[in-house]
């Protein structure tokens, strides 16, 4: 069902779609936070200026997707659909790292698009219900275009701004955050990789068009309300006034 | 060569009837009931991995008696075709009448094709934003369905079962009602001398589609809250929870239940990376 499975027309078909995004996930002390901003570009020009890249895989697991969008959205739903089918057929959820090595194999499916610029690759994230150690149970995993998965230890960013927010947050992270905490952080290294990278965007506040936040902890996953990230954002773009290297 | 027996094809249907009948008459019974909260589905089960009664989509369950492989195969088969019409077009447009029609089509044909019938009898429950809206089909072993009036019996003596669920059963019941209502139905049959039983809540299988939660609605009340709502000691266990859940919710404890659906289906066809 992947268009990956299609054959493709030769040639590159890179600038054909909306493009570009930046991610990041981190590890807190009782769950995951995981950040996506909300720009997708088409070569120079801006694409959607509000488009939502991370969203909920399950009850207890997240996934962001940067790449192409069109075979993004289509790889997450049927990612969406795969664990929702397994849930109910067998009466049990999948692992977290089940989970992740199916993503990884669809990753993998598409890699003749992938050849020719259509890549996606997501990052995956989620609370690892059958964790020893509950403070180690928010898992992050990242993947290439040829699958994966690559678990990742306290944070991970994906995406043209990555480089950026990786290293705002190897400055920043500790391990044992509060989620709050890890909240605000995600909101700084998008900040960070906006500042840097013209295919991310910042927290528009005139629109107020703001990054989307989800967490997922032992009580499943939430997406903060446009409220709560308007708050932190705009707390985030405040400190900048004064200090705009964070 | 053995000899050829001329048996006529009202003499085979009968036949095929009669097994099919004696084979769910044997079994013990599910009750499925709206009442104001959503749709309730009780069923007496021994086993705590086999269930009767299980998810099929976001707001359609699914319960059924009789034969444990022959029904759970049609149960695959509709979570198949539930997941793959959700994918190809929008959740919204998976429907518990198009379940049953196919549940019909295939219990038809093997009714009629194969030289057993499924001993099966089945339930697909969609539940409404009303309990007038609750659409409760009852399949039965030769393909025929039944739209039933928010409230139906299964397996074992169900004549009995409904005929006490009839004079009890209001739409506007709460949860604990209901459950009382379910359960009470249920014991009324096959206790020494007529008289009535005591189900132990760990013979029981519960589960609702909550009318409130935005996406998967189907939710299994098992353990404490189970037996907390057979006692009547407590409030239902929906009470620590919002009316109308931030989407998606997240189940305490042993998942049972995933996303809420609403939320990852909410814009279609935008670009997204």
């Amino acid at each position: 069902m992947l268009p990956g499975r299609r054959p493709l027309p030769p040639g590159m078909a890179a600038d054909l779609a909306p493009h570009a995004t930046t991610i990041v996930a981190i590890a807190a002390a009782d769950g995951v936070v995981m950040a996506g901003d909300r720009r997708a570009t088409m070569g120079n020009l801006i694409a959607q200026r509000d488009i939502e890249k991370v969203h909920p895989a399950d009850a207890y697991s997240l996934v962001g997707i940067a790449g192409t969008a069109g075979i993004g959205i289509e790889l997450m739903r049927l990612f969406q659909v795969e664990l929702e089918h397994y849930e109910k057929i067998e009466g049990a959820m999948l692992s977290l790292d089940g989970k992740a090595n199916r993503l990884a194999s669809m990753i993998r499916g598409n890699l003749g698009a992938a050849m020719q610029g259509l890549a996606v690759v997501p990052l995956f994230a989620g609370f690892d219900l059958a964790a020893a150690d509950p403070s180690k149970a928010g898992r992050i995993f990242s993947f290439d275009v040829t699958g994966g998965p690559y678990e990742e230890t306290g944070y991970d960013a994906i995406g043209s701004g990555s480089l950026f927010a990786k290293s705002a947050l190897k400055k920043r992270f500790r391990a044992g955050l509060s989620v709050a905490d890890a909240t605000r952080l995600a909101v700084e290294a998008l900040y960070d990789a906006a500042d840097d990278d013209t295919a991310t965007g910042g927290p528009d506040l005139t629109r107020r068009i703001y990054p989307v936040v989800m967490t997922a902890t032992a009580e499943g996953t939430y997406r903060l309300t446009d409220a709560e990230t308007a708050t932190i954002a705009e707390g985030v773009v405040a400190g900048r006034m004064e200090n705009p290297g964070g | 060569m053995a000899m050829q027996f001329y048996a006529s094809p009202e003499q085979i249907m009968r036949d095929r009837s009669e097994l099919a009948r004696k084979g769910i008459a044997r079994g013990r019974s599910a009750v499925v009931l709206s009442y104001s909260g959503g749709v309730l589905f009780v069923a007496e089960n021994l086993s705590s991995a086999l269930h009767k009664v299980s998810e099929i989509y976001d707001r359609i369950g699914f319960a059924a008696v009789g034969r444990y492989n022959e029904f759970e195969n049609l149960r695959r088969a509709g979570v198949r075709m539930a997941d793959l019409n959700g994918l190809s077009y929008d959740r919204r447009d998976v429907t518990g009448r198009a379940l049953a029609n196919a549940f019909a089509q295939t219990l038809g044909a093997i009714f009629t094709e194969q030289s057993k019938p499924f001993e099966v009898e089945i339930c697909v429950a969609e539940v409404g934003p009303t309990p007038a809206d609750d659409e409760l089909y009852r399949l039965t072993y030769d393909g025929s369905v039944n739209d039933e009036p928010g409230r139906m019996a299964m397996g074992g003596q169900a004549e009995a079962i409904t005929g006490v669920l009839k004079s009890n059963h209001r739409p506007d019941m709460s949860l604990a009602e209901a459950v009382k209502v379910a359960v009470q139905a249920l014991s009324t049959v096959g206790g020494e001398g007529g008289a009535a039983r005591t189900i132990a809540a760990n013979q029981l299988e519960v589960a609702v589609l909550d009318r409130q939660r935005v996406g998967r609605t189907f939710r299994r009340i098992t353990g404490a809250a189970l037996t907390a709502l057979l006692d009547g000691e407590s409030a239902p266990p929906t009470s620590d929870r919002p009316d109308t859940p931030s989407v998606p919710t997240g189940e305490a404890g042993k998942p049972t239940s995933s996303a809420g659906s609403a939320d990852l289906e909410d814009r279609p066809g935008q670009p997204d990376s």
